[in-house]
């Protein structure tokens, strides 16, 4: 009979000595009164403890569960050695955002989830590994500017600063390609800045991957709407040998219920806008932003999560989580939806929103619901909920946040003819190489795919960056710098 | 950053100022709209482009100072930054020879609605511009608005300039006298443009508005700006700012816009004083 604790490459689990580390975090009592974030990062010696779990594996799982296909045994074990910046370097090999992927991956659901460890005991921590190895070498000046070839003569647009942009933007520019990103908003980041808190991802992470690209060379053309200010064919006829569009996927979504012009309801979005880009929660800043004492926010998924937490920082007495389905099915990561449950958020699940009531002013004073219950599994493969006859009741709220998710941004295919989209607005797009349905236009991240994770975001800006990078060599030869 | 080149007091409350924007004095088009924030700790408040000049590369703001941030606005001078502008938002006013236009705007909205005018005369329409205030100092832009119109009437609450009432009974007088009207345009006032759609709806007369929601990023990505329209919910920054005003939920729109008074209040207690030393 086979050994359950000896696995099919053979390491015998037995040997595991050391439980899964876990990162220090901010207790909860004091988090919500901060915006710092919650997990406080490994020590070395943590990082080395819990990088000796690793069982380096021949045929690794957990990299074949990484969407980008990092290296992880061997960013591991440098960090088992004591080399934390070799470690981040191997690391960038693969994925020019390790912090904060290292921080927003839903690691539990890929490389993690694939562990030969977790057979027997639990997975060993890639993300909190990956996590310390890009902040200790942020955090000690480690981070070098790789050589860069000589100037090719072609110039590249990337339209946004998200994820797929940023990911674009470094590999064309490290190809030699002189790189420009307009980004709409004031600040350079996208969904990084304006949707993911402060507590979750602190933006100076963010800041400091921006100045990187800048430093490789990257310009970062803000308060720039492509579409408005200038379109994607006017920007080919301009001068950019290629345009790589990551837009992603902003546009909230509302239900479609009654009252939900009330003054009081918001989309996730807004609400995440007005404190993390906008920095509403800080008096110093101008931006406003409505302070209620019973908020109900509409979802299950991460952004749910977000915007509830971040509600709890600003004062809220209450915060409840209103979702149609129940804890298995709820799409955000268990670690944000346990720290959310630590801090104090409320679950109503299975209960659906089906009307929302105002006062004579237009303001919010309640949530009508519907109690739910799971019947036989739908398209997605999850049990469909259905609602209990008779079951209405009121959540006594005054504000309501709406998180039910987003859908594509339509400025691009709206302005670019030869662009076009699917039905439900999301880029045509080759999965492989970005390339959309005119020539000189790619498109990668969430525009493509509708809402993803970051990771894979930034893996099809990488993959796009490749296609761009043959694309343009072969459309015309290289100018020489002499001609720039 | 984007420097001011001209600045202009047109009334107590009204200021106009020109800034350097070469890529969005090219592209913006009549009933479009810029994104400000003045600096780091600034909010994003929508201001219509009130003119451009392409070749100069600057476009013009007119703006009346009712919150924080269009008090500090005013306060800015010759030589100043703003720090982020993005632009031009939203449709374009739909210009074409419609035949009789009749142009309505009340209080700031005649400055506002003045390029959308400009454009209709330009396109060959017969201009009727009806322009109106609570009294005759604040009449605004009678000169500018008589350039780019072929009748202009003026309308004041309180009968200190033009005609004593309001511009709706102007427009009333013009359908009872049986003219032929084919489009009415009015930017100003929600009221107002309640009222001028509420005049104009039994005759089946187009009614063209611009509306003034509270945006954030102005992009389609927030939501802030929702207004209802034929019974569906529109974005005023992408969808927008211009609607049939036959389908406007008004009094909705009137509510929404009212959500961050309170703030609003704080915020004028907390630095009321701060912005009386610049004066110009």
């Amino acid at each position: 009979m086979k050994d359950p604790t000896v696995c099919e490459e053979g390491h015998n689990l037995k040997q595991q000595k050391a439980p899964r580390q876990r990162m220090p975090e901010q207790d909860h009592h004091q988090r919500i009164k901060n915006f710092s974030e919650v997990p406080q990062g490994y020590t070395p010696e943590l990082a080395r403890l819990e990088a000796s779990r690793c069982l380096q594996c021949k045929k690794p799982l957990c990299r074949a569960g990484c969407p980008v296909g990092i290296d992880i045994p061997a960013f591991i074990k440098l960090i088992a050695e004591g080399d934390y910046v070799g470690s981040a370097r191997k690391l960038k090999e693969y994925n020019s955002l390790p912090a904060v992927c290292g921080r927003v991956c839903p690691q539990e659901d890929q490389c993690e989830k694939v562990c030969i460890v977790a057979k027997k005991f639990t997975s060993v921590a890639v993300g909190n590994l990956e996590r310390f190895a890009a902040d200790y070498e942020r955090t000690n000046g480690a981070v070098s500017i790789p050589e860069l070839p000589e100037p090719s003569g072609y110039k590249v647009a990337v339209v946004g600063s998200g994820p797929a942009g940023l990911s674009a933007a470094g590999e064309l520019v490290k190809k030699g390609h002189e790189v420009v990103i307009f980004e709409a908003l004031h600040k350079a980041g996208g969904v990084l800045v304006y949707g993911i808190p402060e507590f979750r991802l602190p933006k100076a992470i963010v800041e400091s991957e921006i100045e990187y690209l800048k430093k490789l060379g990257v310009k970062i053309e803000l308060n720039s709407v492509i579409g408005k200010m200038e379109t994607v064919d006017e920007l080919l006829g301009n001068g950019f040998d290629a345009v790589f569009v990551a837009t992603g996927a902003g546009l909230p979504l509302f239900m479609g219920i009654p009252g939900e012009n009330f003054c009081g309801v918001y989309s996730a979005n807004e609400y995440l806008t007005r404190v993390n880009l906008m920095k509403a929660y800080d008096n110093g800043h101008v931006t406003p932003i409505l302070k209620r004492k019973r908020i109900a926010v509409i979802g299950g998924g991460n952004v749910a999560m977000d915007a509830a937490r971040t509600a709890l920082r600003m004062g809220t007495e209450e915060v409840y989580i209103v979702y149609r389905r129940s804890r298995t099915e709820m799409p955000a990561r268990i670690e944000e939806a346990k720290h959310g449950e630590e801090e104090g958020l409320r679950f109503h699940l299975l209960t659906n929103p089906v009307r929302i009531l105002g006062d004579e002013k237009g303001w919010v004073k309640a949530l009508e619901c519907t109690k739910m219950e799971l019947g036989e599994p739908d398209a997605s493969g999850r049990r469909r909920p259905v609602p209990v006859p008779n079951s209405e009741f009121l959540l006594d709220v005054d504000c309501v946040i709406i998180a039910i998710g987003t859908s594509a941004h339509p400025l691009i295919p709206m302005t670019t003819p030869g662009v076009k989209v699917n039905p439900k607005g999301n880029i045509i797009a080759d999965e492989k190489n970005g390339q959309t349905t005119q020539e000189g236009v790619f498109a990668g991240g969430d525009i493509v795919t509708g809402a993803a994770t970051v990771i894979l975001a930034m893996g099809a800006g990488k993959q796009s960056a490749q296609a761009i990078d043959e694309y343009v060599r072969k459309k015309r030869p290289a100018r020489t710098s002499a001609h720039r | 950053m984007f420097k001011i080149v001209a600045k202009e007091k047109l009334s107590d409350v009204i200021y106009r100022t020109v800034v350097e924007a070469p890529k969005i004095a090219r592209k913006r088009k009549a009933g479009q709209f810029v994104v400000v924030k003045i600096d780091e700790q600034g909010e994003r408040i929508p201001l219509t482009i009130s003119d451009a000049d392409p070749e100069a590369g600057t476009i013009s703001i007119v703006f009346q100072t009712v919150g924080y941030t269009t008090k500090q606005l005013s306060t800015l001078k010759v030589g100043d930054h703003i720090l982020d502008i993005a632009g031009p938002m939203g449709h374009p006013t739909p210009v074409k020879n419609y035949g009789t236009v009749v142009s309505i705007g009340g209080g700031l909205g005649t400055a506002l609605g003045r390029p959308i005018t400009e454009a209709l005369y330009k396109a060959g329409n017969h201009v009727i511009a009806i322009i109106s205030a609570r009294n005759k100092s604040l009449v605004m832009f009678e000169e500018e608005m008589r350039k780019i119109s072929h009748e202009l009437l003026i309308a004041t609450d309180d009968g200190s300039a033009g005609f004593h009432g309001f511009p709706t009974q102007l427009l009333q007088k013009l359908i009872d006298e049986g003219r032929k009207i084919d489009l009415v345009v009015c930017v100003g006032p929600v009221p107002l443009m309640a009222a001028v759609s509420k005049v104009t709806k039994p005759y089946g007369l187009k009614t063209i508005v611009s509306l003034n929601p509270i945006m954030v990023d102005a992009t389609g990505m927030c939501g802030a700006c929702r207004v209802t329209v034929g019974g569906v919910t529109r974005f005023g920054c992408v969808d927008g700012p211009e609607f049939d005003g036959h389908q406007v939920d008004y009094d909705e729109l009137m509510k929404r816009l009212k959500t961050y008074t309170e703030r609003e209040q704080e915020m004028n207690q907390r630095f009321a004083g701060q912005f009386q030393e610049v004066k110009r």
